[in-house]
């Protein structure tokens, strides 16, 4: 079994709950071991570094100097949330980039009675953990129903790809690896241009119109693509996508339907489990009829959207890319 | 302390000159203090005068040296001013000219290595004494040397048949010289022969191009190696042997006349990624162009049915003459040749990389060089700038400056053509097919002769030029009109708003980069590279085509990226300076090198390696190591290598080093208080 | 930078952008206004300056109307800019520094964005008093004061929905050592202080 701490962050306590039960729900089949740390605190997402930068490197800090010390981790600690993940590791960066910086940081933790050495935890991303450390063919290996004829729609958001604090995960543009591990088990993977765009954060409570244009875009794109869910690895992304859905119909004078499930559900449905198991039900734009197209669901599946097929035309050859990764 | 006298050497008369540069070594070091001081306290270590001075390097600077060395009978002189690479060679004709043996002649470095690198001035100044005692120690040690002649081979080698080398092949063997051209490509011709117009004149690239390729191959002086690659280069300036590859065309060029059956006839089409860059097709047997020199075609044994399968042999059964070899060999010959010109030329940024251009992945987005194949007459389009299905002429057209240049995550360096190249583009877009164009550029470089009357004429011509570093080639529509467009994403910073514009195709100005071997041909012919990978040059003012290894030349996009004007000067001076050596019919090498004391090696080899220059070989026979005088550079690894001690260099001998080393030593024990005459 | 002052002075407006910006060098000195910001930014429709203007601004010390513009508070931290930067300019990271710069001197009252800092600082309360954030108290607490209309279209749409299906919380989560990060704060607070 891989041991891992595990940094849940304050979404997948509630708000997105589903993410963090699917997550524990597929681990024993991976064969991962997540242990939380022990008293976490909140990250501060983009708030708090907004206002105070010393406390908001504290404020994580004292999540670093908790995994630290928390043994059983192999030094790992992994966040689902695409936030805690940036939060966390920029943070680590940081701190060995600046030693002055670490020093003061040192002493505030100090006043709690903790300490830090920066470098001493790797900061991971569920995801990243899954493809990299788990491989995608043990992941095939657990694939009991596969999601066939379901077209996913791979949405990653901007903080996993982007900034390369500690090595590249995956390309910052056109990253791949959730496509390929949707193609694992078995989806109709949808070339979605727009997968690493932004979703817009925390924007709605600052400028709702500017945010439901971002998330008008990334619902447009996956329309036109027919797909028929969109998957997610931040719960930030889940809820605007999600919650906000209704928002951005009533604004622009679309009728997206949409469902937005965690990647991790969609993992536990692959592997057999049933929609309560991993959290279904609690997206607001339902994602029953979605599921129906791969019988997860006893109901009838919608009609599909379908545009007519482009057939492939002769002309000039395409150059031919790098590693041509199989969809 | 002296150090002369421990050493048991015979006290020499040597003349000290400090110069104070100006204020480049005087406003810091205390040049009055340090040759006063020099003809007090060194008296006894055996200066004779010691004089300080506004410019040594001036002629009346020169002249007091020379004055000194007649009327003072000096034996040494040490010059203590700017670094040697600037006028070593200065002071060493001044003593030369004063009846001195040049190398008895030293040089101390005030400014580099103090003035320009300290701000304490006391510090300095007592720096600067040290130093001076260190030289003035080591000089009496220096030998008369005479410069080594070699004769040089009137016969060249080009490496590279773009621009670059064909110029310098016909400027040489129009004066009557032999030379070997290799092109590791089957025809010569390089990336200009790709191209549709030139800037900023419009010309057509074959047009100019072709009468130089066709008296490259018809000059009775010039042998053409296409195919061909240099494996090895042995030797020195004026007698290098390369040891070049001819591969096997498996076609006997006796019996072939160029008349093109085979190509017409091959049945197996491969995608042609060298020549029409990726956008064309080419048979398993082929010349990559019509106009191809020499004409003679070459199999591709990787495509060929043939040599992949055994079947098929079209070519053989229908080639008119019987010119088809399948058992043809590659063949190695050995050239002597007395200098060697690298015009090896460049790579294009593979534009793949950076991912929000989307090149690879839309289909309407095109590197510069596929455009040039598409915007040419002879191009797999018939010139028609058509997109990529092969027949939709675009409606609107974007070209992207900046593709990899100038940008720290790719290259950090400007790719000097581009923006000629994109105002070109813009030019034959707008002309071909009435498109509305528009150009994304940072800045707009447009520095020689006629350039900025180009981008005059292009703004004329109604091309939309907006400035701003395009963020992002997208196919996701955001807004009505966007549908099934390629849409560019950029901020007008003139406007100070960002713009989506919509277009159907996008061009890439995709920047230069050096080959991608560039270290190891380097390494082949014993010269550097920069960390960008271009060749290095000796000076980058004033030594542009010559290299630090002496006979071997560079020229053309080698050396950096630049224009086919900037090529052809290069390759014309890079020629004018190998026929001066071959006027001159030797040539004088610096007698600064090591040589092995045969008595003292016991042939363990370590300093074969070690060489930089392969200077080093190995007597079989007598099992002792030699040196190559001409090719050793003296640089000294060898010397300090060498576990038994068994080489030396002149002017660096172990003697030179350790007076050197005492003199420095010296003067820390020495108080800086006058000594009393 | 690499730039040694001959004489003291006072720092520049750009010099204390630089020094207040954390991991390294911001490298805000070698920004060669392409643009490339401001054509990658998904908001900068929406502000008064796109960043690249903004840098501008800041390279010509107009304090004023750089910490009282809005362009700040309408980053997503989506980092494109900074990624695709071709000088390595650290975009993201000075646009949190221009918002502590804003909130510290107050000009963020005078930008069309003046509630904004409001939401990160209702925020921020939460999760100092109890070491998590918590939604329901932030959504109630930052809309009745900044936009209390909007506070009622919420609890209606959106929010009830979101309670219905269990994803939010109506009581606040509290960490069981609240005691040391409160203590943390303080101190790294104190440490702030002094670097003025």
């Amino acid at each position: 079994m891989k041991q891992y701490g595990y940094y849940p962050g304050c979404s997948l306590e509630r708000n997105a709950s589903a993410y963090d039960k699917s997550t524990r729900a597929i681990a024993p089949a991976l064969g991962l071991t997540f242990n939380e740390i022990d008293d976490w605190n909140c990250c501060g997402a983009t708030e708090y570094i907004s206002l105070e930068k010393l406390p908001a490197y504290a404020l994580v800090g004292r999540n670093l100097a908790l995994a630290a010390e928390q043994a059983d981790n192999g030094h790992q600690l992994v966040a689902p949330c695409s936030a805690c993940f940036l939060n966390l590791r920029k943070a680590d960066r940081y701190l060995r980039d600046s030693p002055v910086m670490a020093r003061q940081i040192n002493e505030a933790l100090a006043a709690g009675g903790l300490h830090y050495e920066p470098g001493s935890i790797k900061v991971r991303h569920l995801l990243e953990i899954i493809v990299d450390d788990i491989g995608y063919e043990a992941v095939a290996e657990q694939v009991q129903a596969p999601l066939t004829g379901l077209r996913v729609a791979p949405y990653y958001g901007c903080l996993i790809v982007r900034p390369a604090f500690d090595g590249q995960f995956d390309d910052m543009e056109y990253p791949t690896t959730l496509d390929r591990l949707m193609s694992t088990l078995g989806a109709q993977v949808v070339d979605y241009p727009v997968k690493a765009h932004c979703c817009g954060g925390h924007m709605t409570q600052i400028s709702e119109p500017t945010a439901l244009e971002l998330i008008r875009r990334l619902l447009k794109s996956a329309a036109d693509y027919e797909a028929d869910v969109i998957t997610t690895l931040c719960p930030m992304c889940q809820l605007n996508l999600d919650a906000y859905q209704d928002a951005v119909n009533a604004y622009f004078g679309t009728d997206y339907q949409i469902p937005v499930l965690y990647f991790t559900q969609l993992m536990g449905l692959a592997f057999g489990l049933s929609p309560e198991e991993v959290g279904i039900g609690q997206e607001l734009v339902d994602a029953r009829p979605a599921l129906a197209h791969i019988g997860a669901v006893e109901e009838e599946a919608p009609a599909a959207r379908r545009r007519p097929s482009r057939k492939k035309e002769e002309g000039l050859p395409m150059p031919v890319m790098p590693e041509e990764k199989t969809r | 302390m002296n150090p002369h006298k421990s050493n048991g050497a015979k006290k020499e008369r040597i003349g000290v000159y400090v110069c104070h540069c100006g204020s480049n070594i005087a406003g810091i070091v205390d040049v009055e203090e340090v040759s006063r001081w020099a003809g007090e306290v060194l008296a006894d270590w055996g200066v004779v005068v010691s004089r300080d001075y506004k410019f040594m390097c001036s002629s009346l600077g020169q002249e007091l040296i020379e004055k000194d060395i007649q009327e003072l009978d000096l034996t040494r002189v040490v010059v203590g001013a700017c670094s040697p690479h600037l006028h070593e060679a200065t002071f060493r004709t001044a003593c030369a000219n004063g009846g001195l043996n040049p190398y008895l002649c030293e040089m101390v470095s005030l400014r580099e290595q103090v003035s320009w690198v300290h701000t304490d001035k006391e510090a300095a100044t007592e720096k600067a004494k040290a130093l001076l005692a260190g030289g003035v120690a080591r000089v009496a040690f220096h030998e008369p040397l005479d410069a080594m002649s070699v004769p040089i081979n009137e016969a060249t080698l080009v490496v590279g048949g773009g621009i670059a080398g064909i110029q310098a092949a016909l400027e040489i063997a129009d004066s009557g010289f032999p030379v070997y051209l290799v092109e590791r490509e089957p025809s010569i011709g390089g990336h200009m022969a790709q191209f549709d117009k030139t800037f900023p004149t419009l010309d057509c690239s074959a047009c100019i191009l072709t009468p130089k390729m066709v008296s490259v191959g018809s000059h009775p002086n010039i042998t053409l190696l296409t195919w061909s690659e240099v494996e090895k280069v042995d030797g020195y300036v004026g007698n290098f042997t390369a040891t070049v590859r001819k591969r096997a065309r498996y076609i006997n060029i006796e019996d072939c006349t160029g008349c093109g059956i085979c190509e017409e006839k091959c049945p197996k089409k491969v995608i042609d990624d060298v020549f029409e860059a990726g956008l064309g097709y080419r048979k398993a047997v082929y010349r990559p162009f019509p106009q191809a020199v020499p004409k003679y075609p070459v199999i591709d044994t990787e495509n060929c049915t043939y040599f992949q399968k055994g079947k098929c042999k079209a070519c053989e059964i229908l080639c008119p003459t019987g010119a088809i070899n399948f058992e043809q060999e590659d063949e190695l010959v050995e050239l002597k040749v007395g200098n060697i010109i690298l015009a090896t030329g460049y790579d294009l940024f593979d534009a793949r990389r950076i991912t929000q251009y989307g090149y690879g992945r839309l289909a309407n987005v095109f590197t510069s060089l596929e455009f040039e194949r598409l915007s040419n007459a002879a191009g797999p389009t018939d010139g028609e700038i058509v997109m990529r299905d092969g027949k939709s002429v675009p409606q609107a057209v974007g070209i992207i400056h900046c593709v990899g240049s100038r940008d720290k995550n790719y290259n950090n360096y400007c790719s000097v053509i581009c923006c000629m190249q994109s105002l070109k583009f813009a030019h034959l877009v707008e002309e071909r097919t009435g498109a509305e164009v528009y150009n994304f550029y940072i800045d707009m470089r447009t520095a020689f002769k006629d350039y900025d009357e180009f981008y005059q004429r292009v703004l004329h011509e109604g091309v939309h030029f907006i400035r701003g570093r395009v963020a992002e080639v997208t196919d996701a529509a955001r807004l009505p009109g966007e549908e099934g467009k390629l849409i560019i994403q950029v901020e007008d910073t003139f406007m100070g708003e960002q713009r989506r514009i919509p277009v159907d195709m996008v061009i890439l100005s995709a920047g230069l980069e050096p080959r991608s071997d560039s270290t190891e041909v380097a390494h082949k012919f014993g010269i550097s590279c920069s960390h960008n990978g271009w060749f290095i040059e000796k000076h980058p003012k004033l030594d542009p085509v010559a290299t630090m290894t002496e006979g071997i030349f560079i020229a053309g996009c080698a050396q950096g990226p630049k224009d086919i004007p900037a090529s052809v000067a290069q390759g014309a001076a890079a020629a004018a300076r190998v026929l001066g050596r071959i006027q001159q019919k030797e040539l004088a090498l610096e007698p600064v090198r090591a040589s092995v004391i045969a008595e003292k090696c016991s042939g363990c080899r370590i300093c074969n390696d070690l060489c930089p220059f392969n200077a080093i070989g190995f007597d079989e026979e007598q099992q002792i190591s030699e040196i190559n005088p001409a090719l050793c550079q003296g640089c000294g690894t060898c010397v300090a290598a060498c576990p038994s001690g068994a080489i030396t260099g002149t002017q660096f001998s172990d003697r030179q080093v350790k007076a050197q080393l005492e003199g420095l030593l010296a003067f820390a024990t020495m108080s800086s208080e006058p000594v009393a005459a | 930078m690499g730039v040694t002052a001959t004489r003291a002075r006072a720092p520049t407006f750009f010099e204390e952008v630089l020094a207040e910006t954390p991991g390294g060098s911001a490298n805000l000195e070698m920004c060669i206004q392409c643009g490339t910001c401001g054509g990658s930014c998904p908001s900068a429709a929406d502000m008064e300056h796109t960043p690249r203007r903004l840098f501008a601004m800041i390279e010509a010390g107009e304090r004023e109307k750089v910490l009282r513009s809005n362009t700040p508070w309408y980053c997503v931290s989506c980092y494109y800019c900074m990624v695709r930067c071709p000088q390595e300019v650290h975009i993201t990271d000075i646009m949190y520094s221009l918002k502590r710069m804003a909130v510290r001197e107050g000009h963020y009252r005078e930008s069309s964005a003046a509630s904004v800092p409001g939401f990160s600082e209702t925020f921020m309360d939460m999760v100092e008093n109890y070491g998590r954030s918590f939604e329901l108290g932030l959504a109630t607490r930052y809309h009745l004061r900044h936009h209390p209309l909007g506070a009622m279209k919420m609890a209606t749409g959106m929010g009830l929905d979101l309670l219905r299906r269990g994803r939010m919380d109506l009581t606040p989560r509290r960490i069981k050592r609240i005691g040391e990060l409160k203590a943390i704060l303080a101190k790294a607070k104190e440490l702030g202080g002094e670097e003025g």
